[in-house]
């Protein structure tokens, strides 16, 4: 089977890339793209570097070895707050909130930038406001108080302030209850018609499946395997190999 | 015993007075700390080197304002160069290197003001000399003026921090500078302005302390030593705890000085930063953590 290809031009290349924690060798030779506007899974057992593979993107861990396309311009070993700006959003497993900050200033770690007009702020504000109407109910009240679930959608929300060209998104729907994670996969759908590219890395495998366009399987830090996710079922035998369910 | 309600209302002023003052050395002291993670040594000298300024801007040009304004400007960009050639090498390092780097500076600053402007100290011309009758006191109003002063810079500062745009920045890195830095935010520039703003914080308040203590080399040390008192004992790198701090130990100070002399009122001081550390390390103004 010949690996499909991203049938649109490439906005997130990695390249063989190594990583460590410490001494210890997490990413053995990384290779993946994610095209425009393409939702790509990345499914694997936990701790095979499915994680640490997004943070090499958005540049929290430190490539040893290999390299970062965005755009077509290597990106790597820029700083993280280079790379938010030029359209890498970064949605991490924990969520990350700024516990004391507001709703809204939370929102505003990320709108807060050069650039944004007055009437461009609102707009994507609102549109925040529209899929997530909890936050607007609740924009003046600190991160920290909200439930697991709001927490998420405020992660997601923030991450889209930026305006990114992709989306990291790590684990999204973890530990949240079942109408949550409803939302969450209509919220993929929505920002995948936007046109915003996501890296998806999740434990759901049907979710991933039926929100991606292609899948990626690592295992022991390498991408093992490659597969466009209409053609995978949940019992496929891929699956079984990769993730042992 | 009777006690001496109208002394208690006298060190009740002097204690406000020298808690809000103290609080403006603490808060800039909190402030690196709480976001650098830097125990800044060389705090004092910065006060003494606005001190310095004021007393040079104040020769120059009379005025004690223009001095003020001055000092805290010059000394806060003395302060981001200062933090970018020593402390942002240090990102990631032991804590311990940044201990040696803000002391060796302290150092250093402490002699080069000595070398330069000798070891007899200058005055400052306060600029409001009146006095108003406290009890049988004549009490000066310039006291009550450096008081309100660091009020003000104070809230402003905290008005900043609440909705300035860069305010927020702040207290985002503060929480979590890694997702601050994936939300966009360039963290080594804020470490930078932090660390200015409290360099400026420092100085201002030398100015405004000079008129009373006179200015010399050494008059950052016991300033830095309670203010790293009030720091702990509010709560390393909390703002509103180490005011209140800055303000329960000038108090307490300053009712022990009713009964003993001024220098051994500093022991509460120490007594308060012991027992804290003994039952409450994180901080007295600090809600119990959950």
């Amino acid at each position: 089977m010949s690996p499909p290809k991203p049938s649109v031009e490439p906005l997130v290349q990695v390249e063989d890339l190594h990583a460590y924690y410490g001494k210890s060798h997490i990413l053995h030779g990384v290779s993946l793209s994610v095209g425009r506007g393409e939702v790509v899974g990345l499914l694997g057992r936990n701790g095979v570097g499915k994680s640490t593979t997004l943070k090499s993107i958005i540049g929290l861990v430190a490539a040893r070895q290999g390299r970062v396309l965005f755009d077509g311009r290597a990106v790597t070993g820029m700083p993280a707050h280079k790379l938010a700006r030029i359209g890498i959003a970064y949605v991490p497993e924990d969520r990350r909130i700024f516990h004391l900050l507001t709703v809204i200033e939370n929102l505003r770690t990320g709108l807060d930038r050069d650039g944004v007009s007055e009437s461009r702020r609102r707009q994507l504000l609102d549109k925040a406001y529209a899929y997530f109407p909890v936050l607007a109910e609740r924009r003046n009240q600190p991160g920290g108080t909200l439930s697991g679930g709001e927490q998420q959608m405020l992660a997601i929300a923030r991450a889209m302030m930026l305006e990114p060209k992709i989306i990291l998104l790590d684990e999204p729907t973890e530990g949240l209850m079942p109408r949550m994670v409803s939302q969450i996969r209509q919220i993929i759908d929505v920002l995948h018609r936007d046109g915003v590219a996501i890296l998806l890395v999740e434990q759901n495998v049907p979710l991933t499946l039926e929100a991606s366009q292609r899948v990626y399987f690592m295992e022991k830090g390498e991408v093992r395997h490659q597969a466009v996710a209409s053609e995978l079922d949940v019992n496929d035998p891929v699956i079984h190999q990769f993730l042992g369910i | 015993m009777t006690i001496p309600w109208d002394l208690f209302a006298i060190q009740t002023v002097n204690g406000i007075v020298t808690g809000m003052i103290l609080a403006l050395v603490a808060s800039g002291l909190t402030l690196i700390f709480g976001i650098l993670n830097v125990v800044n040594f060389a705090h004092g000298e910065l006060f003494m080197l606005g001190a310095y300024v004021g007393v040079l801007v104040l020769a120059t040009t009379g005025s004690f304002w223009l001095a003020l304004v001055a000092a805290t400007i010059i000394v806060a960009l003395f302060g981001a160069a200062l933090q970018i050639v020593t402390l942002r090498p240090l990102v990631g390092r032991d804590p311990m290197t940044t201990i040696l780097a803000t002391f060796g500076i302290s150092l250093v600053l402490q002699n080069y003001a000595l070398w330069q402007f000798g070891p007899v100290a200058r005055k400052i011309q306060e600029p409001i000399t009146g006095h108003f009758t406290l009890f049988y006191l004549d009490y000066p109003w310039y006291r009550l003026m450096i008081a309100l002063l660091s009020v003000a810079i104070i809230g402003g500062f905290w008005l900043f921090l609440k909705y300035g745009k860069y305010g927020i920045w702040i207290r985002a890195t503060t929480q979590d500078r890694v997702m601050a830095e994936a939300m966009g935010i360039p963290v080594p520039w804020v470490h930078t302005a932090v660390f200015a703003i409290g360099a400026g914080m420092a100085a201002a308040s030398g100015v405004l302390f000079g008129p009373l203590v006179g200015v010399d080399h050494a008059m950052g040390l016991p300033w830095v030593l309670k203010a790293f008192i009030v720091v702990v004992v509010g709560g390393m790198g909390n703002l509103g705890g180490s005011i209140a701090a800055a303000i329960f130990i000038s108090l307490l100070e300053a009712y022990a000085s009713i009964w003993v002399s001024p220098s051994q009122a500093v022991i509460v001081s120490f007594v308060v930063l012991i027992l804290t550390l003994l039952f409450r390390p994180t901080g007295l103004f600090v809600p119990t953590p959950k």
